[in-house]
């Protein structure tokens, strides 16, 4: 099954600040009360750049990386889900946020200081802190589960100050001012209850950087993600997963924006320039869609074995990133509005106009506009195959996936569906999911 | 008395069929009961709700992932199963993600001449969905329009209004009645009788609704109501469990269903701009859990409910995977519970295991009914 490597490969350079990032975000977040900061609870899909203009202080968590980080730790995510259904919660609802419930009923937080006092991970050896209490809740609304997710939140915590804006105003192709003006006024509503729960006054010049911070992380991730077109491609998924989830963490944070701009994206070109692989012996090239099951990245390794890369998904790649259609006819980062912020209303109209063409936001309309990316994708990314998790942990990526795997076979793409969940580990088969792995790199001819 | 809504309800193709005969109209089929029918009415379009027929099918596996709510699986069999053959539109207003994939799968595999995904705003409770909305309905308007060839004027949309709000009223008084000591109509046939109200026309049902009622006020039924039971959650048209619950020695005289009152509960309140006090009224609805947020504004709305009605005991049903009802049901049953009404949660699926249901119904009934003993 091993097969010879075809091209020459090496580790990421970038990857330890990668990690530093992302540690430095758990950290601030759990340290930031003790500097006189603000720390706030919202999705990973959330205007971040809104909080940002309460001060240079203020410490955000999302809830999805949150709950894919306790996923990882597999017997702090079962002590969670153990502690939510104990609550009456059913064991279907999404698993990130069965997580991050439990990280509260439990009150751990999935990281700590380790006798040296370094701040490492729970598994890493840290004693746990406790979940450190967010000062207010900014969310967003699109899949059933985003504001709910939150009014539970609020009822555990014995109530927090929340505000949720509604952004499921159709999809990219249909937008009119009316649409983008009712999610702008929400976002000024926002600003004042923010300025209300916190007591400070709001300042548009954060506002303007962050906005601007947002603009370059979604469309350099975006240009990253297009790099991926090179054979052999520069990144496997395995290695994406642990680079686009900065952008999910805070995509409207300067560290994040500068890391895309000035550290990966060059480091990918250079990759590309060289014909360096992130996968030596690539024959075979695949994608996957939707959240992976976090406890269990290894099935990306074990295809390797098999000379198959699997080269990135829409779901990694418009999660975040930010696309349009080029002269060329295909698919590339989303130009950078070119435009001075004069205004707080002129800014945020130009903010809700970009990140309402978010890729993953319009299969909440219609599982047709995901397959026509899809196929997009596995056409421009030249790939043998898709593999689809069904995944039982994440309704909102998940709609319309059956619809996909019709339109990807009829476009004819092979396709390998498999059942799991992202956070739930005890959903996730395994060894079932290898042996398909190997019939279908079988059918892709890779076996 | 009832017959004639169980035979609409039951027959509702037929109905559906004869009416596009006698009138020569279009006849829309829709999800979810946050489509504004009013608009349709005004343009002569007969707005049929889609629902399942609660048998086990086959049909849904490859267009929906079985992790989401057998109902929405059962209306697309329905369309797959070339049941709704007549219907010249298909709509949804936006709700939960569940039922529109049965709308997004039916497009593509079962054509319609007209569909329609209308942007109902999920944030109600912002200030701004009201103006929202009324511009997402201009633009359905001309749409409908154009597809018609008709215009919908206002004296039109007046007279839809009319013929609504006069629907929603009667069911009111209806409800009223189930207040009584002894209520003059169980449960399943109230669940008939608005089944029926989402599959006919309106006008028709008005006119059945009112010698419904007026032989109700003077009808004192020879049956043991037993306790007094609320159902709420998630869509439920399961007449059949409705019925064995019955006939448990209790009478269900209250619900908080999308297919009971929470259907017509409010009225459009008739303003210069039709399409604004239309938008209006679906904004300020008892909301559907999807839309039920910041604040939780269904829980009050529900302990009243229990209290005027004077309910002894509360059936939450859900179907099963309903993610909107998942995530409110943990409040909804601490809620109850603390005004001191015991609760029997249960999942619902295509169809319900109604034996095992019956000995838990039974066990609620008994539990109710236990403090009368002391």
């Amino acid at each position: 099954m091993e097969q010879e490597a075809l091209y020459p490969t090496e580790k990421l350079k970038c990857w330890n600040e990668a990690k530093q990032i992302r540690m430095k975000y758990y950290q601030d977040y759990a340290e930031a009360r003790n500097k006189g900061g603000i720390r706030w609870a919202g999705g990973a899909w959330t205007f971040d750049a809104i909080p940002a203009g309460l001060g240079e202080d203020v410490y955000p968590i999302t809830s999805e990386p949150y709950g894919a980080t306790i996923a990882f730790d597999k017997d702090l995510s079962l002590e969670c889900m153990e502690a939510a259904e104990k609550e009456g919660y059913p064991r279907d609802l999404c698993s990130y946020m069965r997580n991050y419930w439990g990280s509260i009923l439990i009150d751990k937080y999935p990281f700590g200081y380790n006798d040296t006092g370094e701040f490492v991970a729970r598994f890493q050896g840290a004693k746990p802190l406790g979940f450190p209490k967010p000062d207010f809740i900014w969310q967003d609304h699109i899949c059933c589960s985003h504001a709910k997710w939150y009014q539970v939140v609020s009822d555990l915590e014995g109530g927090i100050p929340m505000f949720t804006v509604d952004n499921a105003v159709g999809p990219a192709n249909e937008l009119t001012d009316s649409k983008i003006k009712f999610v702008v006024e929400q976002l000024k509503d926002g600003i004042k209850f923010l300025e209300k729960v916190t007591g400070r006054e709001y300042d548009d010049g954060l506002l303007f950087k962050a906005i601007r911070n947002h603009f370059v992380s979604t469309s350099k991730w975006a240009e990253i993600c297009a790099l991926n077109k090179a054979i052999p491609a520069p990144l496997d998924e395995k290695s994406i997963y642990s680079l686009y989830v900065l952008g999910t963490l805070q995509k409207a944070g300067k560290q994040v924006a500068d890391f895309y701009e000035k550290t990966l994206l060059p480091e990918i070109k250079e990759r590309v320039k060289k014909g360096i692989a992130a996968v030596p012996n690539e024959r075979f090239r695949v994608m996957s869609d939707t959240q992976p099951p976090w406890s269990f990245l290894s099935i990306f390794r074990y295809l390797e074995k098999f000379g198959c890369v699997s080269i990135g998904s829409l779901y990694t790649f418009g999660l975040i990133g930010q696309w349009e259609v080029k002269k060329d006819g295909t698919w590339g980062p989303k130009t950078i509005p070119d435009v001075e912020f004069s205004s707080r209303d002129q800014a945020l109209y130009e903010y809700v106009k970009y990140e309402l063409h978010k890729p993953e936001w319009q299969h909440f309309y219609s599982c047709h506009l995901k397959s026509d990316m899809m196929i997009r994708i596995a056409r421009e990314w030249k790939l043998n195959g898709v593999m689809l998790h069904y995944n039982r942990g994440c309704e909102g990526l998940t709609v319309g996936i059956a619809e996909n795997r019709l339109a990807l076979l009829e476009a004819g793409f092979p396709v390998m569906a498999f059942e799991g969940n992202n956070a739930d580990e005890r959903e996730f088969d395994e060894a079932r999911t290898k042996a398909k792995i190997n019939a279908f790199m079988e059918t892709i001819g890779a076996k | 008395m009832i017959h004639q809504f169980k035979d609409w309800e039951k027959n509702r193709h037929d109905y559906a069929k004869e009416w596009k005969e006698k009138t020569d109209g279009k006849v829309m089929g829709y999800f979810c009961t946050y489509v504004p029918e009013e608009i349709l009415y005004a343009a002569g379009i007969l707005p049929v709700r889609i629902l399942g027929s609660h048998e086990p099918q086959d049909v849904t596996e490859p267009h929906i992932f079985a992790m989401f709510c057998p109902f929405c699986r059962d209306c697309l069999a329905q369309g797959l199963k070339n049941r709704y053959k007549y219907l010249d539109g298909l709509m949804i207003a936006q709700s939960c993600l569940h039922i529109r994939q049965a709308y997004t799968s039916w497009v593509k595999h079962r054509p319609v001449d007209f569909e329609k995904f209308l942007c109902m705003p999920h944030k109600v409770q912002s200030p701004h969905a009201y103006e929202f909305l009324t511009e997402e309905l201009r633009v359905f308007k001309k749409e409908v329009e154009d597809w018609t060839g008709n215009k919908i004027t206002d004296k039109a949309l007046d007279e839809a209004i009319k013929v609504y709000n006069e629907n929603r009223r009667l069911m009111h008084k209806l409800y009223e009645l189930r207040k009584r000591d002894n209520p003059p109509i169980t449960g399943e046939d109230v669940m008939e009788v608005v089944m029926a109200m989402q599959m006919t026309d309106k006008a028709e049902h008005n006119k059945k609704l009112k010698e419904l009622i007026a032989n109700l006020e003077k009808s004192t039924p020879n049956r043991e109501v037993g306790s007094r039971l609320m159902i709420l959650g998630s869509e439920d048209d399961d007449t059949v469990f409705m019925n064995m619950v019955e006939n448990c020695g209790a009478t269900f005289v209250i619900d908080d269903h999308c297919t009971g009152s929470r259907y017509f509960w409010n009225e459009v309140v008739p303003e210069k701009d039709r399409l604004a006090s239309i938008a209006a009224r679906y904004i300020d609805r008892i909301p559907c859990p999807s839309k039920d947020w910041e604040e939780r504004k269904r829980i009050p709305h529900i302990l009243n409910l229990c209290k005027e009605w004077q309910v002894d005991g509360v059936i939450i049903m859900q179907q099963k995977f309903c993610d909107p009802h998942e995530l409110d049901f943990v409040a909804i049953k601490k809620a109850l519970e603390d005004a001191g009404y015991p609760t029997l949660f249960l999942e619902f699926d295509v169809t319900v295991p109604t034996g095992q249901f019956r000995i838990r119904v039974e066990a609620f009934l008994e539990m109710i009914g236990e403090e009368d003993l002391f």
